[in-house]
C-alpha cells in the first residue's frame, strides 16, 4: 500500500470506509512519521500516542460493528494546544499553563471525538497566539518543512507544519488576526478562517474574545470543507455563537463553479511593501479565476489602513484582561510560595516567570489602552475603526460577491528575520487582520512558489459573514485549476525531509 | 487626644449627612449568573463549580435568562426605566476570591436605571431616588486561617470557597438621600427594610441578611450644615440588618463629626461594620487610582429584553407598596394615625400575615404593636426575627375569641412564648392561666363580693346601676383575672336584677 501520510483526508476515509485499511493502521503511519520528521520540524507539542490510537481502535470497532459513521471517522488530525482537550496536556504555547490538565473537553475537541476524528496530539504555537511565526513560544520555535531555516507563520505554526510535513492530514487552528491563514499561506496549505461565530470558542483559551475564530486547516480545500463542517455549528455554551445553518462548505468544496461569481480585489492590499514574487502569483490566479468565468472588479476598502493600529489596541486590551485568570492560585505555575509570601506576591512572581516578553508588552498595552483618561482615545477610537472597516466590507459586498488579495505581503521568512522588531512583525497580518475585526469569513489557498525564494503564496479570499461557502467555490476551482497546471497539489513540489529512523 | 465620636444631636447641629446606599441582592435563580451551577447555601466547599465559574482557561459564560428577568422584575418594582439594550462589563481588578481577576457586571449600560421609591417614617412620606440596579456575579468567599481575627491580618494561608462564585447579584444604586438631617438613618433604615419585603414580594431572592443574600454598604459624607460644600465620603460595608442600617450611618455621622471638629479630613475608604460593638474600622484606603479599566464583555452577547417581554413581567408584578398601604388601611379601617404607627413599627407585614389567618385588624395590631413590638425594642431585635410569629398570634387570638383566655392572660400567654416555655397551651397549662368559665365558682365569688360590699350594693339599689363596676372588679381579683369580665357582669346584672 502506497504511503498513508500522503493521502488527503477524504482518500483515507474512502480507504477506511472500504476496509482497505483501519484508522489504527492510519494513525500509527501518522504516528510514525512525526517521529519521523518531528525532531526537526518541531510541530508538536505534545504528542498523545495511546489516546490516539485507543481513539482509533475504538473507531475500528465501531466500523466493525456496522454503525453509521462521519465522513472522517478514523482520519487523524493535530489540534492547536490552545483548545481544552480532557486530561490532555494544554499550555497554549506558555510556560504558566505548563502541565495543566484540562478537566474538560472544548466544543470542537467534542465535535472531532463526535465525529469519529483521531487527536494525534497538540500543536506548537505563539504564547497564548500571540506571534506570527511561533517564535514566541515558550517551548522553541516550529521549522517550516519547505525550509527548516525558514519560520511556518504563527500564531498556528505548528498546526500548519504538521500537515505541510505529512504529520497529519488535518488540522486546527484558531485565527485572531491571521493565525490560521498566515501559516496556511506560509506552508502551501489551506487555512480557513470561519465567520466569527460560526466555530465555538468555548475551550478555546482566549487571546482577544471578539475576534478568536477556530477553524480547519488541511492540504486541500475538501478536506478543509470536510473538517470544517465537523466542527462548526451553534454551540448553546457560546453566547457570541450563531444560531444559524452551517453553510454549505462542503457542497462548494465539491462544486468550484465560479463562472459569474463577482471577484473583487482589494486595491489597499497591494503595491508597496509587497514582494513581487507574491504579486505575481496573486495577479496570475486571478487571471485564472477570470478565465474559469469570473467577474473581477478592483475595490476600495478606504479604512483597511487603519486595521492594524486598531487590531494592536483591542487585541491587547481584552489580552489584558483575559489573562488575567493566571494568577497561580487555581492551576498552572506558581512561583515563591513559600509559606512567608502573600498571595499578591505570589501571583506576580508566577506571572513574572511565566509569561514571555511578547504576552508582557501586551498585556501592558491592554492595560493602558484600558486605563481612565486613555480608554475613550485607544479603545474607543479603535472600536470606531472597527466599525468603519466593518463598513468597507458591507459597502464592498454590495458590488461583489468576494473579495481578494495575497493571504501575506510576503513569504515565509527566516528565523530571528523578525524577532526583535515587533511592528515588522505585527505587519505580517495586514490582509488578514481585517476580516477578523468585521467577523465576516476568509480563507487562504495555496497559489504557487514566489519566484525569489521558491516558497509557498497564499491567495486570500474574503467572504460576506455565514457565506464561507464563497471561500471554498474560490478555493475549490483554483485549486483543480492550478492541479492540472501543476499535476498535483502545491504541497507535491514541497522538498523531502530528511527521515530520522 | 479627642474623642471618638460626638453626640449625633451635636453632629447634626452643624453638619448635613449626604447619604447614599448601594444594595446587593443575592437572587433566588436555580443556576448561577453565567452557568449551570446549583446556588444552594452551605453546600460543602467548592462543590458546586465548573470550569465556567472557576474561570478554568477557555470556559465561557452564557446569560442566565432568569437573573434577567429578576433583574427587570426589580428595576420595574422600583419604578425605573428597563434598557432596550445593555452589555455586561468587565470590572478588572485582582483578588484570589475572583475566579477569572474580573467581575462581569454592568458599567455605564444598566439593565434598569431612573427608579424611585417611597418610605414612611414617622408618618412622613420621604422619595427616595434610584440611579440604577443592574446584574452582576458574586466573588468567591475567602477564609483567613491562624489569626486571631479571622481578617488576613495576621492569617497563615486562606482557604477559597467558589461555591459563591458566579451566583447572581443585583446592585441597587440610590441616589444622594435628600432628607430631612435627622431623620436620615432612619430613612435608610426603612428604605432597606422596605426593599426586603419588595424583593419577598417578588420572589426573587431569598433575602436571608443572615445568610448575606442582602449586603447593604453605605456611602456617608458630612457638609457644614446650611452648605453645598461635598465632603469627603466613606463606604461602609458589611451591614447585614436593618437596625445595622441605622446604627452604622448614626454611628458614621458621628465619627466624621468628630474628627471634622478636631480638624482632620475624612480619608476616602472602605469602613467595615462591627455589629457586635456598634462601630466601624478604617478597611482599604480607595484612591482616585483605583482603576477598573471598565469594557464591555466581548464574551456575552449584549441583553435586549423586548418590550413584549418587559410588558409580560410587569403584569406579574404584584401591588405596589404604596398603593398596598393606602388598600390595606381601608380594608383595615384603620386612621391615618393607626397606619402611621403600624407602619413605623414595622408591623404592617406582621398584620398582613396574620390577617390571613383570620385574626380581625385591631386584634392582630393590638399585638403586634403592643406586646411584641415592646419586647422586640426591649431586646434590640427586629420585629420579624421574634421567635413569636403570626400563627402563634392568631393561635393565642382564637383562644381569646372562644373565651379561654382574657387580654391581661393573653398577654402572659405572650411572655411565655417569648421565653420559649412552648405551645400557647402549654404555656397556660404550666402557668394555669385558663379563665374559669363555670357559672358556680363565679356565682360563689359574686355571693362573696355582694356580702363583702354591702354599701355599693345599696347603691345600685338606691338606682345608681354604674356602682356594679366596682363589685365586677372585686370578683375579678377573687377569680385572679381568670375571669370574663363580660360573663361576670352578666351574671351579677342578674343576681341584682338590673
Ligand atoms: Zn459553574
Amino acid at each position: 500500500m502506497s504511503d498513508l501520510t500522503r493521502k488527503t483526508a477524504a482518500e483515507l476515509s474512502e480507504l477506511m470506509a472500504s476496509k482497505q485499511a483501519s484508522s489504527v493502521e492510519v494513525t500509527q503511519a501518522h504516528l510514525d512519521r512525526i517521529a519521523a520528521v518531528d525532531g526537526s520540524v518541531k510541530a508538536f507539542l505534545h504528542v498523545d500516542t495511546e489516546g490516539a490510537l485507543a481513539q482509533a481502535a475504538a473507531v475500528d470497532a465501531k466500523r466493525a460493528a456496522g454503525e453509521e459513521l462521519g465522513p472522517l471517522a478514523g482520519v487523524p488530525l493535530a489540534l492547536k494546544d490552545v483548545l481544552t482537550q480532557e486530561g490532555v496536556p494544554t499550555t497554549a504555547g506558555s510556560k504558566i499553563l505548563e502541565g495543566w490538565k484540562p478537566p474538560y473537553d472544548s466544543t470542537v475537541v467534542k465535535r472531532l471525538k463526535a465525529a469519529g476524528i483521531v487527536i494525534l496530539g497538540k500543536t506548537n504555537m505563539d504564547e497564548f497566539a500571540m506571534g506570527s511565526s511561533t517564535e514566541n513560544s515558550a517551548y522553541g520555535t516550529t521549522h517550516n518543512p519547505w525550509d527548516l531555516t525558514r519560520i511556518p507563520g504563527g500564531s498556528g505554526g505548528g498546526s500548519s507544519a504538521a500537515i505541510s510535513a505529512w504529520e497529519a492530514p488535518l488540522a486546527i487552528g484558531t485565527d485572531t488576526g491571521g493565525s490560521i491563514r498566515q501559516p496556511g499561506a506560509f506552508t502551501g496549505t489551506v487555512g480557513v478562517k470561519p465567520t466569527y461565530g460560526g466555530t465555538s470558542r468555548y475551550g478555546l483559551i482566549a487571546l482577544a474574545s471578539s475576534l478568536d475564530t477556530p477553524g480547519p486547516c488541511a492540504r486541500t480545500t475538501l478536506d478543509a470543507a470536510l473538517l470544517h463542517e465537523a466542527i462548526a455549528g451553534w454551540d448553546p455554551m457560546d453566547s457570541t455563537s450563531i444560531n444559524q445553518d452551517v453553510p454549505p462548505v462542503v457542497a462548494a468544496a465539491r462544486n468550484g463553479d465560479v463562472s459569474g461569481l463577482r471577484i473583487g480585489v482589494v486595491k489597499e492590499l497591494g503595491g508597496d511593501g509587497y514582494q513581487p514574487g507574491v504579486e505575481a502569483r496573486f495577479h496570475e490566479a486571478v487571471e485564472l479565476l477570470t478565465k474559469l468565468g469570473a467577474e473581477v472588479v478592483e475595490v476600495s476598502c478606504p479604512h483597511f489602513e487603519y486595521a492594524l493600529p486598531a487590531y494592536y489596541l483591542i487585541l491587547p486590551s481584552e489580552a489584558s484582561s483575559n489573562l488575567a485568570k493566571f494568577d497561580a492560585m487555581r492551576y498552572g505555575l506558581r512561583v515563591g510560595d513559600d509559606g512567608t509570601n502573600s498571595a499578591e506576591t505570589v501571583t506576580g512572581l508566577s506571572r513574572e516567570a511565566g509569561f514571555g516578553d511578547e504576552v508582557k508588552r501586551r498585556i501592558i498595552l491592554g492595560t493602558h489602552a484600558l486605563s481612565s483618561g486613555y480608554y475613550d482615545a485607544y479603545y474607543g477610537q479603535a472600536q470606531k475603526v472597527r466599525t468603519l472597516i466593518a463598513r468597507d466590507f458591507i459597502k464592498a459586498y454590495e458590488q461583489v460577491d468576494v473579495l481578494v488579495s495575497p493571504a501575506t505581503p510576503t513569504t515565509a521568512f527566516a528565523i530571528g528575520d523578525r524577532i526583535n522588531d515587533p511592528i515588522a512583525m505585527y505587519k505580517n497580518d495586514l490582509c488578514t487582520i481585517p476580516s477578523n475585526l468585521a467577523g465576516n469569513a476568509a480563507a487562504s489557498f495555496p497559489c504557487g512558489l514566489a519566484d525569489e525564494d521558491g516558497l509557498p503564496v497564499g491567495f486570500h479570499v474574503m467572504a460576506p459573514v455565514m457565506r464561507d461557502d464563497l471561500l471554498y467555490t474560490v478555493g475549490a476551482a483554483l485549486e483543480s485549476a492550478l492541479a492540472e497546471k501543476w499535476g498535483g497539489v502545491l504541497m507535491s513540489k514541497a522538498p523531502e525531509l530528511v527521515v530520522n529512523r | 487626644m479627642t474623642a471618638d465620636v460626638v453626640a449625633i444631636d451635636d453632629a447634626l447641629a452643624q453638619y448635613d449627612p449626604v447619604m447614599g446606599l448601594e444594595v446587593h441582592v443575592e437572587l433566588n435563580t436555580k443556576s448561577k449568573m453565567f452557568c449551570g451551577c446549583p446556588t444552594e447555601f452551605g453546600a460543602p466547599p467548592n462543590t458546586q463549580t465548573c470550569p465556567v465559574c472557576l474561570g478554568l482557561p477557555g470556559a465561557l459564560p452564557v446569560v442566565n435568562r432568569r437573573g434577567v428577568e429578576s433583574a427587570i422584575k426589580i428595576g420595574l418594582a422600583l419604578n425605573c426605566e428597563i434598557a432596550e439594550w445593555c452589555r455586561f462589563a468587565r470590572k478588572n481588578y485582582f483578588y484570589p476570591d475572583m475566579p477569572k481577576n474580573f467581575q462581569t457586571s454592568q458599567y455605564d449600560e444598566p439593565i434598569a436605571f431612573n427608579g424611585w421609591s417611597e418610605v414612611i417614617v414617622d408618618g412622613e412620606t420621604y422619595r427616595i431616588e434610584i440611579e440604577r440596579a443592574h446584574m452582576e456575579e458574586d466573588t468567591g468567599k475567602s477564609t483567613h486561617v491562624g489569626g486571631a481575627t479571622g481578617r488576613i491580618q495576621g492569617a497563615s494561608h486562606s482557604l477559597v470557597d467558589y461555591n459563591r462564585a458566579g451566583i447572581p447579584l443585583i446592585e441597587i444604586v440610590t441616589k444622594t438621600i435628600e432628607v430631612p438631617p435627622a431623620k436620615a438613618a432612619a430613612v435608610a433604615r426603612a428604605f432597606v427594610s422596605q426593599l426586603r419585603d419588595l424583593l419577598l414580594a417578588l420572589d426573587v431572592s431569598d433575602v436571608r441578611m443572615d445568610q448575606g443574600s442582602l449586603r447593604c454598604d453605605a456611602n456617608v459624607s458630612l457638609k457644614p450644615s446650611g452648605t453645598t460644600v461635598l465632603g469627603t465620603r466613606t463606604e461602609t460595608k458589611n451591614v447585614n440588618s436593618f437596625r445595622s442600617v441605622e446604627r452604622a450611618i448614626t454611628y458614621e455621622i458621628t465619627r466624621q463629626a468628630a474628627v471634622l471638629n478636631a480638624g482632620g479630613k475624612i480619608l476616602q475608604e472602605t469602613r467595615h461594620w462591627h455589629e457586635d460593638t456598634g462601630i466601624t474600622t478604617s478597611g482599604r484606603e480607595k484612591s482616585d487610582a483605583d482603576d477598573y479599566r471598565y469594557f464591555p464583555e466581548p464574551d456575552l452577547v449584549p441583553v435586549a429584553p423586548s418590550r413584549e417581554w418587559v410588558e409580560e413581567i410587569r403584569a406579574t408584578l404584584p401591588e405596589a407598596p404604596s398603593l398596598r398601604r393606602v388598600r390595606l388601611q381601608e380594608d383595615w379601617g384603620f386612621t391615618d394615625l393607626e397606619m402611621r404607627d403600624v407602619i413605623n413599627g414595622n408591623a404592617l407585614e406582621p398584620i398582613v400575615a396574620t390577617t390571613s389567618l383570620g385574626v380581625s385588624a385591631a386584634a392582630a395590631k393590638k399585638w403586634w404593636l403592643g406586646e411584641l413590638a415592646r419586647f422586640a425594642n426591649e431586646s434590640g431585635t427586629d420585629l420579624d426575627a421574634l421567635p413569636v410569629g403570626p400563627a402563634e398570634v392568631a393561635e393565642v387570638q382564637k383562644l381569646v375569641d372562644e373565651g379561654t383566655l382574657n387580654d391581661k392572660l393573653a398577654r402572659q400567654v405572650f411572655e411565655g412564648l417569648l421565653a420559649g416555655e412552648g405551645t400557647p397551651a402549654e404555656i397556660m397549662e404550666k402557668r394555669g392561666l385558663a379563665l374559669v368559665s363555670d357559672d358556680g365558682p363565679l356565682l360563689e365569688a359574686i355571693d362573696r363580693a355582694i356580702a363583702a360590699n354591702p354599701g355599693v350594693v345599696e347603691k345600685v339599689n338606691s338606682g345608681k346601676p354604674a356602682a356594679a363596676g366596682a363589685l365586677i372588679g372585686a370578683v375579678m381579683k377573687d377569680m385572679r383575672g381568670q375571669a370574663d369580665a363580660a360573663k361576670v357582669r352578666e351574671l351579677l346584672n342578674a343576681k341584682l336584677g338590673i
